[in-house]
């Protein structure tokens, strides 16, 4: 993936870029054009404006065409739009001012760059300012700073910091018209846009937050700052972006280090001033703007506690491989094909400016663009009429005429990669339907284009466009729609319209996206989180859910800054006087328990297990990759699990607490052998039944939210499960560790493939008989048991596994993450000191809950 | 701008009733940004409002209203802005004037007298007016009476508790029978939207309205607590347009009530041109129904040719 900016650069000297800044330099994937040469079926009607400069001349030139207005009298005649600009003077004003040139804002003052790069308008192919091009020295003098700061920041107090972030809020109003305006020409938005959504959601979004930090001491007593929070930001909504980035991360007490996208700073440099214009303490926010470079520099900072990202699912890839074994949490929020179903007893008028709103809001460059059309067959044509017709009236222009519904893209590259889809989608066989009107001449414009005949094989409904681009496709019944909805690596929203409430809230939940608008599109707010599944990413924006992005158990921090070691469930100290050696009457061979049953391993390989004075205590089956393999189908098989009523998966937990105290002395028997200590074997059986009892307890009572979003609707944040997910216990702690994650786990209604502790595998293998006989449906619970270095692997690397817990040594913490990229999994693997599996709150509790479920955002508005 | 032929009616199509969706939130969605998306300044804004001028059916519908009141409104309706004003604006010789001027019954001879000769018609509110609970006979006798006595247009009401009760046969066949009182007169049917309760019942009384041969459906009567806002006038727009695909007749458009600012006026033109198309913007498709928008319109007319605010008493009263 090399880095095709085409954006002139006047004085950056090619630096030697690493293969991960080049990648992120690229904000967005670039789908591979192939095929270009096919017969063109239609050609697409985009004007072909070279990227490049305009010379003045002919500006002026345009300028003076301008110019020759119509009468009043002929206007009257003909009842057309003429121009309805917005004046960019103050925004210029604002440019000069600085003298079109940006160093980067650090340790609250401004910081000149060594290296510069122009900024561009794209809709009129002017360059607007120079900013820094960051290094990373610029970079470490950020960190630097925000460090500084950070204790000040935390010790200001829930209260201290809320007075801040009200006062950004206020000054974002203040300053409401410039922000906009300079977001226009800088992004190429609609003003309409910029004016009434985005920055009213960025002030919207500081006060949410500035309430967050207030609450934070009550809502979140448990909860500490992470520290130094490195984000970067996408060029599709810079300053709402910037927003969702900030707020939570200042809310929770942390610093941050923003990188703004290339094409799109100057807004992030105007907040820069707010921050100043405030009085915010010097190093709280720091703004080093810069290419894909200076993005490396940020993820690869060592002192960076966390990487908050928003941008293409490729560098989102990029960025899990790079941070991989540093201990750095990470949020990512990447691309999406986000499907549009529609049908048949749908209002089809409101659904036509349903998808107005979810593909030509923002040129399409949305990450949850409803980008995919399934209609329901019957109603297929007479949609696909009523969208034409009203994507003929349709108007794109100047992003500063307040009459425009489509401003310009952002950059040649991506107007390119829009070209090279449409071209190849029509090639691949798809008609291409765009308006009759052609588009301003000058500029990067490319018109709202909509592509039918297209089927799920199809290049273009499969690869995320970024463009005014959308796909038709039809389907024919609520299953199969949920099907096609679903046919996709994404998962960040989707929209569902039907009239029938009863026909949407039953598609909602089945459709794998974080957020679901119901016969609505694209609406956000500070209260309800954002994020995705699968390739979409990981982390929500927005809610109490998004908060957690900020934020660590404080038994973690206070473990963290004493570097002390939690103790252990039992030591070498505490091992006692040994047993007689354990003699089986009848030979014992415990097996593999797969999809409910027992299984040999397919290698056919045992590894022997010792006791705890190293004396021969039995085998267990060696397991491989296809063991694995195996257990995660099985645990797909159990999805009817997850589907189930929660009151029953209670009801299955407390049966198998009783079958395990049915079966307590023999249990404590054997831990005693595997831990060497009576007291620490009864201690963790006893532990093991209060954890079955937890989370029996908590299988019907982790309930979602109905979040307060600012209109008409009831926006339900529903805690969902994730799936098939995998579990790798520590060697410590065999039982104890085993339940209290399985538990949490199948209690949220996950089925899971546990490797269990690799020094004590008996423990897991006498505990399947108990499964067995509990009524835990087969697939539920899949335990294969071996080399645990042989088995995470392909666990990590596993494309259908969603999620992968480890608890193993945290040199092994490497592998999963960088192997997690193949699917982008969510990963939860533990650093620092280990856990205290005896601990009520390092070893049980919501946090097992949250990282066991999807937070699903479903909005329904309501009236009739 | 060609005549078109009027709307002939269907039979009564239970099967498209059925079938009518109407989702209130998208469309209240879709009123509230429609406005933003399009902005007509400077030369189109006056241009614009001068049209706005010319759909306006001028109005005065009060238990007070005299011989002498109508006849200030009608000298109004002839030359609704002020010459000097249509001067500088280069349209002085486009004949602005209203739409047509609205009365009661009673006012008809008067107005028809002091518009004879101008081609500006008579509009009279009708068929029980406001409330349609007379006996449907004096209803079409008051039909036939205002048409003998010289009105081009009937406007109408509807008795609100066939929509409220969903009994659409009878509200099209009492709308049927209207439509014959009407003869050449052209039928404005008024749904009184604002006491139907939902936007559903608001696009089905549309429908039953159109298929019993309305020429126009209207919002409102000016006297219900609610009248004419945007989100009734999606609805009504767009079954005026599946109407207009399904039959291929034309349907006109008048909100009314409420509508007294010129900022208003062009959000209803916005409307109109985006939803309808421009052959909507004519006073043969669209009309507004007000009193007070003119004096707006008239005072932002002179702010575009003066740059100066102006005054009320500037513009000559009704």
């Amino acid at each position: 993936m090399a880095n095709r900016k085409t954006r002139k650069r006047k004085t950056t000297k090619a630096a030697k870029a690493t293969k991960a800044a080049k990648a992120i330099a690229k904000k967005r994937t670039t789908a591979p054009a192939k095929n270009r040469q096919g017969a063109r079926k239609r050609r697409a009607s985009a004007p072909a404006t070279k990227a490049g400069r305009l010379p003045a001349k002919r500006l002026e030139a345009a300028k003076t065409a301008r110019t020759q207005r119509p009468t009043v009298a002929e206007i009257f005649e003909t009842m057309e739009y003429g121009p309805a600009p917005e004046s960019d003077a103050l925004a210029n004003e604002w440019l000069d001012r600085h003298g079109r040139e940006f160093g980067h804002y650090i340790g609250g003052g401004w910081v000149a760059a060594k290296e510069h790069f122009d900024v561009r308008d794209p809709a009129r192919l002017i360059d607007l300012a120079r900013v820094g091009q960051g290094t990373a020295e610029d970079v470490d003098a950020a960190v630097e700073a925000a460090e500084r700061a950070q204790p000040g920041w935390e010790a200001l107090g829930g209260h201290g910091r809320a007075r801040f972030l009200y006062a950004i809020a206020r000054h974002i109003q203040k300053h409401h018209r410039l922000l906009a305006v300079l977001e226009s020409i800088d992004n190429g938005k609609p003003i309409r846009e910029s004016r009434d959504i985005d920055v009213p959601l960025v002030a919207r979004h500081f006060y949410h937050h500035a309430g967050w930090a207030q609450l934070m001491e009550d809502e979140l007593a448990d909860f500490a700052p992470l520290g130094v929070v490195g984000q970067i930001i996408p060029w599709n909504f810079p300053l709402l972006m910037l927003a969702w980035k900030i707020a939570p991360a200042l809310a929770m007490g942390n610093c941050v280090v923003l990188k703004p996208a290339e094409y799109t700073p100057l807004t992030a440099l105007l907040f820069a001033e707010i921050c100043e214009e405030i009085g915010l303490p010097p190093g709280v926010v720091n703004i080093v703007t810069g290419d894909g470079r200076t993005g490396a520099a940020i993820v690869e900072h060592p002192r960076i506690a966390k990487i908050a990202f928003t941008g293409s699912t490729g560098v989102g890839r990029i960025i899990r491989e790079a941070t991989a074994g540093t201990g750095k949490t990470l949020s990512l929020e990447l691309g999406g094909k986000s499907p549009f179903i529609v049908f048949d007893d749908a209002d089809l008028d409101s659904v036509v400016e349903g998808v107005v709103d979810a593909i030509w809001f923002n040129q399409g460059q949305v990450c949850c663009a409803g980008s995919r059309i399934l209609a329901q067959e019957s109603i297929a044509d007479k949609l696909l009429t009523k969208l034409r017709e009203r994507m003929e009236k349709l108007r794109i222009g100047p992003p500063l005429d307040k009459a425009v519904d489509m401003g310009a893209i952002v950059a040649p590259v991506q107007l390119d990669q829009i070209r090279a889809l449409v071209q190849q989608g029509a090639d691949e066989g798809a008609t291409l339907w765009q308006p009759s009107w052609s588009c301003p001449a000058e500029g990067l414009f490319y018109p709202p284009t909509l592509l039918s005949d297209v089927a799920p094989a199809s290049t273009v409904a499969q690869v995320e466009i970024f463009g005014p681009v959308v796909v038709f496709m039809t389907f024919r019944t609520p299953s199969e729609a949920v099907q096609l909805a679903n046919n996709t690596r994404y998962g960040l929203a989707a929209s569902v319209w039907s009239e029938n409430v009863n026909l949407c809230l039953d598609i909602a939940p089945k459709i794998k996206a974080g957020t679901i608008w119901v016969n609505c599109t694209n609406v956000f707010d500070a209260a309800s989180g954002f994020g995705g599944y699968r390739e979409s990413g990981y982390g929500r924006e927005g809610g109490k859910e998004g908060l957690y992005e900020y934020c660590k158990p404080r038994w973690l921090a206070q473990a963290k800054a004493r570097k002390t070691r939690a103790p252990k469930a039992a030591t070498k100290k505490s091992i006692g006087k040994a047993p007689p050696a354990a003699v089986e009457l009848i030979d014992r061979t415990p097996k593999l328990y797969i999809g409910g049953r027992q299984r040999r391993p397919d290698g056919g390989y045992s590894l022997v297990v010792q006791d705890a004075w190293g004396r021969r205590l039995g085998e267990v089956g060696r397991g491989n990759r296809k063991d694995v393999r195996d257990a995660v189908e099985a645990a797909h098989q159990a999805r009817g699990w997850g589907a189930g009523t929660a009151h029953l998966r209670a009801q299955v937990l407390y049966y198998l607490a009783e079958n395990l105290a049915a079966r307590r002395d023999e249990m404590v028997t054997r831990l005693h052998l595997m831990l060497g200590s009576d007291d620490a074997a009864r201690q963790e059986v006893d532990l093991s039944l209060d954890r079955l009892f937890t989370y029996a307890a908590w299988a019907d009572k982790y309930d979602g939210l109905v979040h307060a979003t600012p209109f008409r609707n009831v926006t339900v944040a529903m805690n969902e499960a994730i799936g098939a997910m995998g579990i790798v216990c520590p060697d410590e702690a065999p039982l104890l560790a085993l339940i209290s994650t399985v538990a949490p786990a199948i209690a949220m209604g996950n089925s899971v493939v546990v490797v269990p502790s690799e020094r004590h595998p008996l423990a897991a293998t006498d505990f399947y008989q108990v499964l067995e006989t509990s009524d835990v449906p087969g697939g539920v619970v899949n335990i294969v048991t071996g080399l645990r270095d042989e088995l995470v692997p392909t666990l990590a690397g596993h494309d259908d596994l969603e999620q992968l817990w480890y608890f193993g040594p945290e040199s092994g913490c490497a592998e999963v993450e960088r192997l997690s990229v193949g699917n982008m999994k969510r990963t939860w693997c533990h650093y620092g000191p280990p856990r205290d599996w005896t601990d009520r709150v390092q070893g049980a509790g919501r946090e097992f809950l949250r990282q066991a479920t999807h937070v699903k955002n479903i909005w329904i508005p309501y009236g009739e | 701008m060609s005549a078109l032929q009027r709307n002939p009616g269907t039979h009564l199509d239970f099967d498209w009733l059925d079938s009518i969706q109407v989702n209130r939130s998208a469309i209240e969605r879709r009123c509230a940004t429609l406005p933003k998306r399009r902005s007509v300044k400077k030369e189109w804004q006056a241009a614009w409002l001068l049209r706005a001028v010319t759909l306006m059916d001028l109005t005065t519908l009060s238990g007070d209203d005299t011989p002498g009141k109508v006849r200030r409104l009608c000298a109004k309706a002839r030359q609704p802005i002020r010459q000097d004003l249509l001067e500088r604006l280069g349209v002085a010789d486009k004949r602005i004037t209203t739409g047509a001027v609205c009365v009661y019954h009673a006012l008809v001879p008067e107005a028809v007298r002091d518009l004879d000769g101008t081609g500006i018609p008579v509009a009279a509110v009708s068929a029980g007016f406001p409330a349609g609970l007379t006996p449907l006979e004096q209803r079409l006798d008051e039909i036939r009476a205002s048409v003998a006595a010289g009105a081009q247009e009937i406007d109408v009401v509807i008795r609100r508790q066939l929509a409220l009760t969903h009994d659409w046969k009878t509200l099209y066949e009492e709308l049927s029978a209207m439509r014959q009182a009407c003869g050449d007169a052209h039928m404005k049917t008024i749904l009184a939207t604002g006491e139907l309760g939902t936007l559903r019942n608001v696009a089905m009384a549309s429908w039953v309205a159109m298929m019993a041969g309305s020429d126009f459906i209207k919002t409102s009567t000016g006297k219900e607590p609610v009248n004419a806002t945007l989100p009734v006038g999606l609805v009504m727009v767009r079954a005026i347009r599946q109407y207009r695909e399904k039959t291929g007749h034309w349907v006109g458009f008048k909100p009314a009530g409420g509508i007294r600012k010129a900022k208003q006026a062009l959000a209803w033109l916005v409307l109109m041109k985006e939803e309808l198309g421009d052959r909507y913007l004519q006073p043969d498709l669209f009309r507004f129904g007000a009193s007070s928008l003119l004096a707006d319109i008239e005072r932002q007319l002179e702010h575009f040719v003066t740059g100066r605010y102006a005054a009320h008493h500037h513009h000559p009263m009704a």
